[in-house]
């Protein structure tokens, strides 16, 4: 099925057909830097951040919408595509409160513009997502200071009318990754590009708040961005990269068993993502999936074994309610035989609780009267 | 291609749904069976709205069409299965004709989706509740199952029925035996070896070899006194079963009631004894999905209070009877326990899906896991059985007094009863109340406003929500969900039962609307 060979960097790969320059890269550890390219979606180029340099060709393309040619020879890192890359991340710094350390040597107005952001954000921390943004990343990695262009005030005030995703247009480079998650990954069609030229703006339905739109707060769009320009709301500020733990798990709604990081920190789960590329979710959650965690930690959560006193509970320690309880049920058996007891195991639960729990049923109390809720 | 019926996918099972619309985006076909227009619609090729409890009739004219238009694949059902002349039989007498008036479907639409379903292989079929919840729900399952083995879709990918399980752990509660006929595997309680092979492996004797009671069997033994004792582990069942006003009477005649939970609710109201459990971040274990995947579960913070893992609750009820259990932890009850006595899970360990999880059957530890069932048309019992079925309506259904089919569901911020996404920031926000799904023309009829608060009546009870006039819902239907207390559908639901599975009919039952 191969199609030929390029060269890449002076190494010779073949490539399949319709397979792009950064397809056939990343299939042989070569890593072309993306910022607007998102896995699963039809390739935009839009940030001209993948662009290499292909001999022969008048100007740098973007590696992530060419198709591969028999024959091609491609530089992924050459000095004219590094130096493309630095201008581009000048431009992309400029244009918003990207307010961490990249870019403080230069500036003279350093200390207004933090002080811009901070009112902005309200509050003093950098970045929600200082150390987990990917614009922080290549400008670090290009070693790009920012402050070469003057910035330009973002246009648009932050969104927090939602309960759950906090959209600060101030951080925003107009990439398309969420309009593209939202559109033709997740499919829900709730957002897009609106505006144009320097108005250009994502826009919920007609530029309304999303709570307001179609938006179903999957979150996709969040998982999406590659800056702090759209953030859980519940993590904004908390979340933090270096405090932070990732646990694997599988979410406790539907039965689609969508795998999950549960990001930890101090023992209290913070904030939930999709694994991608796990199996079967592909990295996707929904509602409930990405925002439904925090129940474990109510405040009504039951702590203590109850015995009931009249109208009301008791507390109780294990060894009372579980005596309590053997009693009573040995009690029953004796007097009117094992299938006098009946039990409704959990759904919810993790296999093993309802494997024992049967077990008990069936191995101890000797009856088969157990169920759970399939029926329903 | 897609047929998608009786399932609300996008609400219910939204991140199965995105595969779907990606799908169709890159060309797939979608044929939606819903009474309802809901979200998926805005994709299909073709929805047919039928009125709620027809499938079998819709079914059985399909297939009437595919036989009479020599549409099926002769060659699977020839060389696959057995029963089909019984089938022609029976769905010989279901032209779509006949059919229309029953389901609500005209006759060309039913010979055009035959056609449509014909043309295209392999055909995926997806159901959900929108099947089960019937009295004829066993029926409408074997309907499906006919269908796509008339049309040969199945032990094929991208083929088969597939069931989407509402639960997280459903189908692992099912692998596990909580259920009244099986143990773990789905190994018979009435096969004498099984029972010995169980009585070996728990080093017990004695165990029973009658199958034990169905929820519902098990409701009616609290009242009549056979079910003295009653142990409920993490169900609200004081919300969740249908007609709340005889559930609450059978929770209140129990005897000695034990309930496990993570928090109060309704049912613990009734509770001689409250246990309470680890959450599902606070243990370490597995769930299995509806693809019967086995993923792990793992602990990401501790239980609050002395609130322990369910597994290690029974064990300490185990050991005062004189059990002493070995397994002390998720991973050795199932690597020691679960995966040793059924033999689809035996090459199953946690060592092997500490990344993705592992779908059964997988018998042994080299073996890959299976991803679809019956590959190459060799289905558990040989040949596929065809099992005709005729249509027969729901239990009760809409008269003078009670006009109105109602038909519920679950909505996509909450979770049935709330009892986790309740207490969830956020979500409350986003859906703060239950509300009666009504069509225009009925609101218009009865001068109701969207957002006006009505009085929804059946039989069993009447709740006041308030009107969302959508038109999601055909005229004639009230549709609403069970996640809230207050205007809870199953204040109205009807305790009418399948005879074979005792699932209830929560997808019809009769009310009236009015205005307050």
């Amino acid at each position: 099925m191969a199609q030929g060979s390029i060269s890449i960097n002076g190494n010779r790969f073949p490539f399949e057909p319709e397979q792009t320059i950064l397809q056939i890269a990343e299939n042989n550890q070569i890593r072309i830097p993306t910022l607007c390219y998102l896995k699963g979606a039809s390739p935009t180029g839009a940030c001209r951040i993948c662009v290499v340099e292909v001999e022969g060709a008048r100007s740098l393309l973007a590696a992530c919408s060419t198709p591969a040619v028999d024959g091609m020879v491609v530089h992924t890192e050459s000095p004219r595509v590094v130096a493309s890359r630095r201008e581009t991340l000048e431009l992309l710094l400029a244009s918003g409160n990207h307010n961490c350390a990249i870019g403080s040597t230069r500036e003279k107005d350093w200390t207004a513009f933090q002080m811009q952001a901070a009112a902005s954000d309200n509050g003093e921390d950098l970045c929600p997502a200082w150390g987990d943004c990917r614009l922080q990343d290549l400008a670090y990695h290009y070693q790009v200071e920012g402050g070469k262009y003057p910035r330009t005030t973002p246009p648009y005030p932050m969104e927090t009318v939602n309960p759950l995703i906090v959209r600060d247009f101030s951080r925003c480079i107009l990439c398309g990754r969420c309009v593209q998650a939202c559109n033709e990954i997740q499919v829900n069609r709730a957002i897009d590009f609106g505006y144009r030229g320097v108005a250009a703006k994502v826009v919920a339905g007609t530029d309304v708040p999303l709570k307001d739109s179609q938006c179903v707060f999957c979150g996709e769009c969040i998982q999406a961005c590659p800056t702090g320009a759209l953030v859980e709301k519940k993590a904004r500020f908390v979340w933090r990269p270096w405090k932070n733990r990732k646990i694997r798990t599988t979410c406790p709604y539907c039965g689609v068993g969508c795998q999950q990081w549960l990001h930890v920190q101090d023992d209290r789960i913070v904030k939930v993502t999709g694994v991608e590329d796990g199996a079967p979710n592909q990295g996707r959650l929904c509602v409930k999936g990405r925002f439904g965690y925090d129940f474990i930690y109510s405040d009504e959560r039951l702590k203590t074994p109850l015995i009931r006193e009249g109208d009301d509970f008791r507390e109780a320690s294990w060894d009372e309610a579980l005596d309590l309880v053997a009693d009573r049920f040995k009690a029953i058996i004796k007097e009117s035989g094992s299938d006098a007891l009946a039990g409704v195991s959990c759904a919810r639960s993790i296999n093993e609780d309802s494997y024992q729990m049967q077990k008990l049923f069936r191995g101890v109390f000797k009856t088969n009267n157990i169920d759970h809720c399939a029926r329903t | 291609m897609f047929l998608v019926i009786g399932s609300n996918m996008t609400e219910a099972h939204p991140v199965a749904a995105t595969f779907v619309k990606n799908a169709v985006l890159n060309g797939a076909r979608l044929v939606v069976v819903d009474p309802r227009r809901h979200r998926l619609v805005d994709f299909a090729d073709m929805h047919l709205p039928l009125k709620v409890g027809s499938d079998i009739a819709l079914l059985n004219a399909i297939m009437h069409v595919l036989i009479e238009e020599n549409l099926y694949d002769k060659a699977f059902v020839a060389e696959h299965t057995t029963g089909f002349d019984q089938l022609k039989e029976t769905v010989q007498a279901c032209p779509p004709e006949k059919a229309a008036p029953v389901c609500g479907i005209d006759a060309t639409t039913i010979r055009k989706v035959a056609r449509l379903l014909a043309s295209v292989k392999p055909v995926m079929v997806c159901y959900t509740l929108g099947i089960t919840e019937h009295t004829c729900g066993k029926n409408n399952v074997m309907s499906v199952a006919n269908l796509q083995m008339l049309l040969g879709n199945m032990g094929v990918e991208m083929g088969g029925v597939n069931p989407l399980r509402g639960q997280n752990n459903v189908q692992g509660a099912c692998d596990m035996g909580a259920l009244p006929n099986v143990y773990p595997g789905y190994q018979p309680v009435t096969d004498a070896k099984a029972c010995e092979k169980f009585e070996t492996a728990w080093q017990t004797t004695g165990m029973s070899q009658e199958v034990g009671l169905m929820i519902p069997q098990m409701m009616d033994g609290l009242v009549d006194g056979k079910v003295r004792g009653f142990y409920i582990f993490g169900e609200n069942l004081a919300n969740t079963e249908p007609d709340i006003h005889k559930v609450e009477h059978e929770l209140a005649s129990a005897e000695f009631l034990v309930v496990q939970d993570i928090f109060l609710n309704e049912t613990t109201r009734f509770a001689d004894v409250v246990l309470p459990a680890a959450a599902w971040s606070e243990n370490d274990g597995t769930f299995t999905n509806s693809e019967r995947r086995v993923s792990r579960v793992r602990t990401a913070s501790p239980a609050p209070g002395v609130a322990m893992p369910n597994w290690w609750i029974f064990r300490e009820i185990a050991r005062r009877f004189g059990h002493a259990w070995p397994s002390n932890s998720g991973r050795e009850i199932w690597d020691n326990e679960i995966s040793m006595l059924a033999p689809s899970l035996g090459g199953i360990k946690y060592h092997r899906i500490e990344g993705d999880g592992l779908q059964w059957p997988c018998p042994t530890v080299e073996h890959p896991g299976t991803a679809y069932l019956h590959r190459g048309g060799q289905f558990t019992c040989g040949l596929g059985r065809f099992t005709p079925a005729e249509w027969t309506p729901p239990a009760e259904v809409p008269d003078e007094n009670y006009p109105l089919v109602l038909s519920t569901g679950r909505r996509l911020y909450h979770y049935h009863t709330r009892t986790q996404t309740g207490r969830c920031e956020g979500l409350n926000d986003l859906l703060g109340e239950e509300t009666a799904d009504i069509s225009f023309v009925d609101a218009d009829r009865l001068g109701i406003e969207n957002g006006e608060r009505i009085r929804v009546k059946s039989r069993r009870g009447e709740v006041a929500v308030r009107a969302n006039v959508t038109p999601e819902v055909p005229q004639g239907m009230v549709w609403m969900a069970f996640h809230f207390r207050e205007g809870n559908a199953n204040w109205l639901t009807n305790a009418a039962f399948d005879p074979f599975t005792l699932t209830a009919e929560y997808k019809a039952c009769a009310v009236r609307i009015e205005k307050m």
